[in-house]
């Protein structure tokens, strides 16, 4: 039998589904591997479930989401979450520490009309997740480990550790310690390849906390790097907004 | 033939667009009276949390409005932002965006001809559907995609949400050398493109023609991609300009009395921006080799005026902005020298600044208010989908009426038109979230949601 694929899409920007199309060279080859059922961004043909392999984008933003996301949780077999979006709740988070009414009012003629939670909430805060892949957006090449490492019926190997060892790894000169440049590589999970040191700039976690870091430790950094106590908050409260703040009080 | 008295369509998930939205369409005793595109992605924010941001951040933040254009929200971001502190950028740090711009432009479009649009030709449910008959063009299309992704990782650092854009221009510029492999790429792809023409120009295409205004920018010498004058030329052949300041006073959003969607009127009626709206408006300025592709592709000599308004036929035009996004990397390649700096520095200032640039579906505009400190006090942005919204919903009912009217079309049959219909927009549903219709009628068979398990 032909492993069923699945992607589903909840409040997000397509970038993570539209990364499992850019994988130009291997589009093809997984095509043959896996039986696509239900992806509406590819394909009209839309099978239901019971889905193999579900990967699911985007976070809990309204309450038909958070229904939906349990039916899709009971016709998958394994529910893999792809992006900062899906594993942290996303730039969208913002609001879980604004006003949401107010935010309405600010982009909406009509804020009645609105229907949304006062909440971006990650996938796993409504139902039980088999995998996590961070990013804003994922790696194409992780997401290609992830997929065939289910296919495989093996762990994907995903590493927890920090951007910092991509950096020593590519041989990129450290921008805080050279350039005094304010970078939250030292926390940030790994798997971009540490891109933004590569170019000059300091990472601004799009991927969201590795695993044991101790982020306290760093703010004095970002301090001397010459971060005001609301450059601070900024710079953490973006992509991985409530991740952060996750580990900042624990 | 009799009419089939009245019915109600309705496509709860609408597939191969960006984002999430369905379809509704009422017919009464023959005739479409109602054509609703609906959109019911939950709404982001976006707006609302630029707020209080430094003016340093919306060309990241924004990015995230779209994964499939994010080049577009970064490029009208710093447009507008250097706008309001006065500064223009050097000529080289122009065509750097410029390039970059290239790349997105590519991969979208290559994305939206193969993977979205030409399975509709060929009666296929998807790209991957299609390779079972046409592995070659499939793999064509999937080369010519990737040609533009590896032009926006080069430059841009990864081609979904790119990291070296910042204001003022790059962090960081590639050398001569490091843009030398593209080259090599860039030259297959040209040839790529240039079959891609020849494809789809293979293909039929139904009458259909847009009535609605076409809304495009430009400029004095070249093909309007990342700046330029707000341009509307009108159904009747008449052509007038305003300036990018002025977007929201031509471009308005308004409430119809029947939907709670915000639609947007240039000056009190439909406009369409895009492909087709582009090459109406700047085909005169295409290079040698992207003429002579509209021409091979029977869309007409643009240097005499050439205007396609069969949405049918968009994917002709877009891969002939294939074809010229391929030539035009190529040429500013070719006479690229390294600025010295990367970037020019953006020092802030109190005031308003505006921009727009041509996203892959047309005009995207930007608007922000800073403080004195750097910091946004208000944001404002106008994505083309929702610009497009009404001239779709339009085009979907003059496309149903005649069909009905022609060889009274079954509920299958229209369904998959109406479908159609839209993808020949190439509208990005996750950009135009804050035009939310929800006054949705859920009618039996559209479980709650839209989701399909």
């Amino acid at each position: 039998m032909t492993p069923t694929l699945a992607v589903f899409k909840l409040a997000s920007c397509d970038g993570c589904q539209l990364t499992l199309l850019d994988c130009e060279d291997e589009l093809l080859a997984l095509a043959g591997q896996v039986e696509i059922s239900h992806f509406l961004e590819a394909s009209s043909s839309v099978a239901s479930g019971p889905y193999d392999l579900t990967l699911v984008e985007g976070s809990v933003t309204t309450a038909a989401d958070a229904e939906r996301v349990r039916a899709i949780r009971a016709a998958s077999r394994h529910l893999v979450t792809i992006g900062a979006c899906a594993t942290a709740g996303g730039i969208q988070a913002l609001r879980n520490f604004a006003d949401v009414d107010a935010y309405r009012r600010v982009v909406y003629a009509h804020p009645e009309y609105i229907d949304t939670l006062a909440t971006s909430t990650p996938v796993s805060a409504h139902v039980d997740v088999d995998f996590e892949l961070r990013g804003c957006p994922i790696d194409r090449r992780q997401l290609i480990e992830v997929i065939t490492a289910f296919l495989a019926g093996r762990k994907p190997d995903v590493p927890n550790h920090s951007v910092c060892f991509e950096c020593k790894r590519r041989g990129t000169v450290c921008v805080t310690v050279a350039h005094g440049t304010p970078c939250l590589g030292p926390v940030t999970h790994a798997g971009c390849g540490a891109l933004c040191p590569a170019y000059q700039r300091g990472c601004f976690g799009c991927f969201g906390p590795s695993g044991s870091v101790n982020l306290p430790a760093l703010i004095p950094v970002l301090r001397r790097d010459g971060l005001d106590e609301d450059d601070v908050q900024r710079f953490l409260h973006t992509f991985n907004a409530a991740a952060f703040d996750e580990e900042l009080s624990p | 033939m009799t009419h089939r008295g009245s019915r109600v369509l309705h496509v709860g998930s609408l597939s191969r667009v960006e984002g999430e939205g369905a379809l509704h369409l009422r017919v009464h005793d023959g005739t479409v009276t109602e054509a609703r595109l609906e959109i019911y992605e939950p709404p982001r924010f976006f707006e609302a949390f630029l707020r209080g941001r430094s003016y340093t951040e919306p060309p990241d933040i924004t990015a995230r409005v779209c994964g499939i254009c994010p080049v577009a929200y970064q490029m009208s971001a710093c447009a507008a932002i250097e706008d309001a502190c006065g500064v223009t950028v050097d000529p080289v740090i122009r065509a750097l965006r410029r390039l970059l711009y290239c790349g997105e432009w590519i991969e979208s479009q290559a994305l939206h001809i193969y993977l979205l649009h030409a399975p509709d030709f060929l009666g296929r449910a998807s790209a991957i559907d299609l390779a079972r008959t046409h592995r070659a063009e499939v793999e064509r299309g999937l080369r010519l995609k990737k040609a533009g992704n590896s032009l926006m990782e080069l430059l841009g650092g990864r081609a979904v949400h790119p990291v070296n854009v910042r204001l003022g221009g790059f962090h960081r510029v590639p050398t001569r050398q490091e843009l030398r492999p593209l080259q090599e790429e860039l030259k297959r792809a040209l040839d790529d493109a240039w079959d891609t023409v020849r494809w789809v120009a293979g293909f039929d295409f139904p009458d259909a023609r847009v009535e609605a205004d076409l809304l495009a920018l430009a400029e004095p010498d070249t093909y309007a991609i990342e700046g330029g004058t707000p341009t509307v030329l009108r159904a009747d052949g008449t052509e007038t300009a305003f300036p990018v300041r002025d977007f929201t006073a031509h471009v308005v959003e308004t409430h119809v009395p029947h939907s709670t969607a915000l639609h947007s009127r240039l000056d009190g009626r439909l406009h369409l921006t895009g492909s087709l709206a582009r090459f109406a408006i700047s085909g005169a300025h295409l290079s040698p080799v992207a003429r002579e592709a509209a021409v091979a592709a029977g869309l007409g000599d643009p240097r005499e005026g050439a205007v396609c308004r069969n949405p049918f036929r968009s994917i002709l035009v877009r891969a002939v902005e294939t074809l010229y996004a391929v030539d035009e990397a190529l040429r500013i390649i070719g006479s690229y020298e390294p600025p010295e700096h990367p970037y020019v520095e953006v020092p802030p200032v109190a005031g308003v600044g505006h921009g727009a640039t041509e996203a892959p579906r047309g005009v995207l505009y930007h608007r922000y208010e800073l403080d004195a400190d750097g910091l946004v006090a208000d944001a404002r942005m106008v994505p083309p989908t929702a610009q497009n919204q009404g001239a779709i919903e339009d085009d979907l009912r003059r496309i149903t009426q005649s069909a009905i009217a022609e060889q009274d079309a079954d509920d299958d049959e229209l369904t998959h038109l109406c479908e159609r219909a839209i993808r020949n927009h190439d509208p990005c549903i996750s950009c135009s979230t804050h035009f939310l219709d929800l006054t949705v009628v859920r009618t039996a068979g559209d479980t709650a949601g839209g989701c399909d398990v």
